[in-house]
């Protein structure tokens, strides 16, 4: 068995969502992370999108901000943010990767702020960003967070990007574009997808040494059982290899503790 | 068309279509020399009240020179927009400059963590914030450029996002299904460096545009700083060159360096050292003012603040960076 820590686990079990073929967006640190290992293993013809403009770069080094320059280093295209999400608009895009403070039941997240008082928040967040767009647009939504009870809540303090709303087609009745919305949930206890008719989040697989009290206690809802559950893939030697190697060198995200 | 839905937060900027058109109308577009310099520019331009919009992607190609210009002639009371502003956001709020912002990610450096004095400006009320996404921002500015009233889009449905912004929901008349209308913005002032222009401020930019041609389209007062002024021949050789054209420029000065500490495609990457700086600096009033005294208040220009930060010696260690 290979050794491995959980945040290695927790990105190789995204990257393991990616498709070859398919167009994807992210951003800065551990979703950038994600998305090279599986440029690197299984998905070489994979289209790396970031929204400040840079599409399908050679990703040498991680960047630190969605508009640096490694963003389109050796890139297809240099365009604009328009651009960008009038490609998300038009359905070119598969997969975002999506992050924030709070996440509930039907995958929707704050970013914005926490607290009642929207004009004196306890605490100010940055906000959408492009999240809201990525979330509302792209087919999927992949969020991967850590895993605990501050941030899966049953009552996010602001709805800043859409996950599956109020439940089954509230995101159609609302306005949103038809047939896309949050996928899965990656963290360091499981991964999640959502339930095909409650649209609630539902546990697919467990990592391994995790329990089902494990991830219900550090979970503020009641989650779903998928009915096949089984245990998350342990990282092949190659993924481990490539992820240290080629991907993270530096150690900036898989040496990281989980908090 | 009936409204479905309508955010209540406050739409800071009119939205006057035929009203820029008359502006336009009257702005002098021949083919003349705009060279100026970055405090004749701010003096002329930015006024207390202002709606500013800063070009780039917040810690990549933004003006700073102007930027420190209008911390340090301390202007008061300027609207902002907000669409992915780090660096230059923090040096506005450090700087008292902002009341009132249209948000789609404003407090953070992105991976670098967050900005205790721009957090807590919000936090106390001292900001009011409209709350938009990153799209809806760069939505708002093509329609400002395009001269209509508003451009329909499918993000922001469903969420408070939405109920904090000043969109509205309504029945698309042709398809019969919900949309949202995102207003245009036509900010008063927009601050944008690039890298390289000519004299009548033609402007070419490498690399991602994020928003700036619309901004500059959009604004309506254009001021460009630019690593190197060239000759007009320099565009009329290649005019595919021209990433923002003259029309859509007021003022040129020429800042070589000027982006720093932000990155600036193909000639230096951000300086994550001195940003790193400026967020523990900000952990305490004291040190804050401090880091604006030694940085701003004391520098008569953004060359004094550049040489401050190791000069030429520092560009070179960030060009390698950049070329790594």
């Amino acid at each position: 068995m290979n050794d491995y820590n959980p945040m290695e686990l927790m990105l190789i079990s995204a990257a393991r969502e990616l498709k070859d073929n398919s167009v994807i967006i992210v951003g800065t640190g551990a979703p950038c992370a994600a998305a090279m290992l599986a440029q690197q293993t299984h998905a070489p013809n994979m289209t790396i999108l970031f929204e400040a403009g840079g599409i399908g770069p050679e990703l040498k080094k991680m960047p630190i901000s969605v508009g640096d320059s490694r963003t389109f280093h050796r890139g297809l295209f240099a365009t604009s943010m328009d651009n960008i999400m009038a490609m998300l608009q038009r359905g070119e895009v598969d997969t975002a990767f999506i992050g924030g403070a709070q996440i509930d039941m039907y995958g929707n997240i704050n970013s914005t702020m926490i607290g009642k008082d929207h004009a004196r928040p306890k605490v100010r967040f940055p906000g959408s960003g492009g999240a809201n767009d990525l979330a509302s647009l792209c087919w999927k939504s992949i969020c991967m967070t850590v895993h605990n009870n501050k941030r899966f809540v049953e009552k996010i303090d602001f709805l800043t990007t859409p996950g599956h709303l109020g439940g089954p087609v509230a995101r159609e009745k609302a306005g949103l574009p038809p047939g896309c919305g949050p996928s899965k949930g990656v963290t360091n206890l499981c991964v999640m997808g959502f339930h095909p008719e409650s649209k609630r989040m539902m546990v697919e697989t467990i990592h391994p040494g995790v329990t089902r009290e494990d991830i219900q206690e550090n979970t503020g809802f009641e989650l779903l059982w998928s009915d096949d559950l089984t245990e998350t893939k342990v990282p092949y030697k190659e993924e481990l290899e490539i992820l240290r190697k080629k991907v993270d060198p530096e150690k900036l995200i898989i040496g990281r503790p989980i908090t | 068309m009936d409204i479905i839905s309508k955010g209540k937060g406050e739409l800071f900027s009119p939205v006057e279509p035929f009203a820029f058109r008359e502006s336009r109308k009257n702005f002098n577009r021949g083919q003349r020399n705009k060279i100026s310099t970055v405090s004749e520019a701010v003096e002329k331009y930015v006024k207390n009240g202002s709606y500013l919009a800063s070009g780039g992607f917040g810690t990549n190609r933004i003006a700073t020179a102007l930027l420190h210009e209008v911390v340090r002639t301390r202007k008061k009371n300027l609207a902002f927009a907000g669409h992915t502003t780090t660096h230059d956001y923090e040096i506005l709020v450090a700087g008292g400059c902002i009341d009132r912002v249209d948000a789609a990610y404003i407090v953070g450096l992105e991976a670098r963590g967050l900005s205790t004095c721009a957090r807590k400006a919000h936090q106390n009320g001292e900001i009011q914030v409209t709350e938009w996404s990153n799209a809806a921002l760069a939505w708002r500015l093509a329609a400002g450029a395009r001269c209509i009233p508003f451009m329909p889009v499918y993000v922001l449905a469903g969420t408070d996002t939405f109920e904090y912004s000043a969109a509205i929901q309504t029945e698309c008349p042709f398809t019969k299904t919900k949309v949202t209308l995102v207003p245009a913005l036509n900010p008063d002032v927009a601050l944008i460096h690039v890298h390289r222009a000519d004299e009548m401020g033609n402007c070419e930019i490498e690399g991602i545009t994020v928003a700036d041609q619309d901004l500059a389209a959009a604004s309506k007062v254009t001021i460009i700083t630019c690593e190197e002024i060239v000759p007009t021949d320099y565009f009329r050789d290649n005019p595919s060159r021209t990433s923002i054209p003259w029309i859509n420029v007021d003022a040129v000065i020429e800042v070589k360096n000027g982006a720093y500490p932000a990155n600036m495609a193909g000639l230096y990457f951000s300086d994550e050292a001195h940003l790193a700086e400026w967020l523990n600096a900000e952990k305490t009033p004291e040190s804050l003012q401090e880091l604006l005294d030694k940085y701003i208040y004391d520098c008569k220009d953004f060359n004094e603040y550049f040489e401050k930060c190791g000069g030429q010696k520092r560009i070179m260690e960030l060009y390698e960076e950049e070329h790594e």
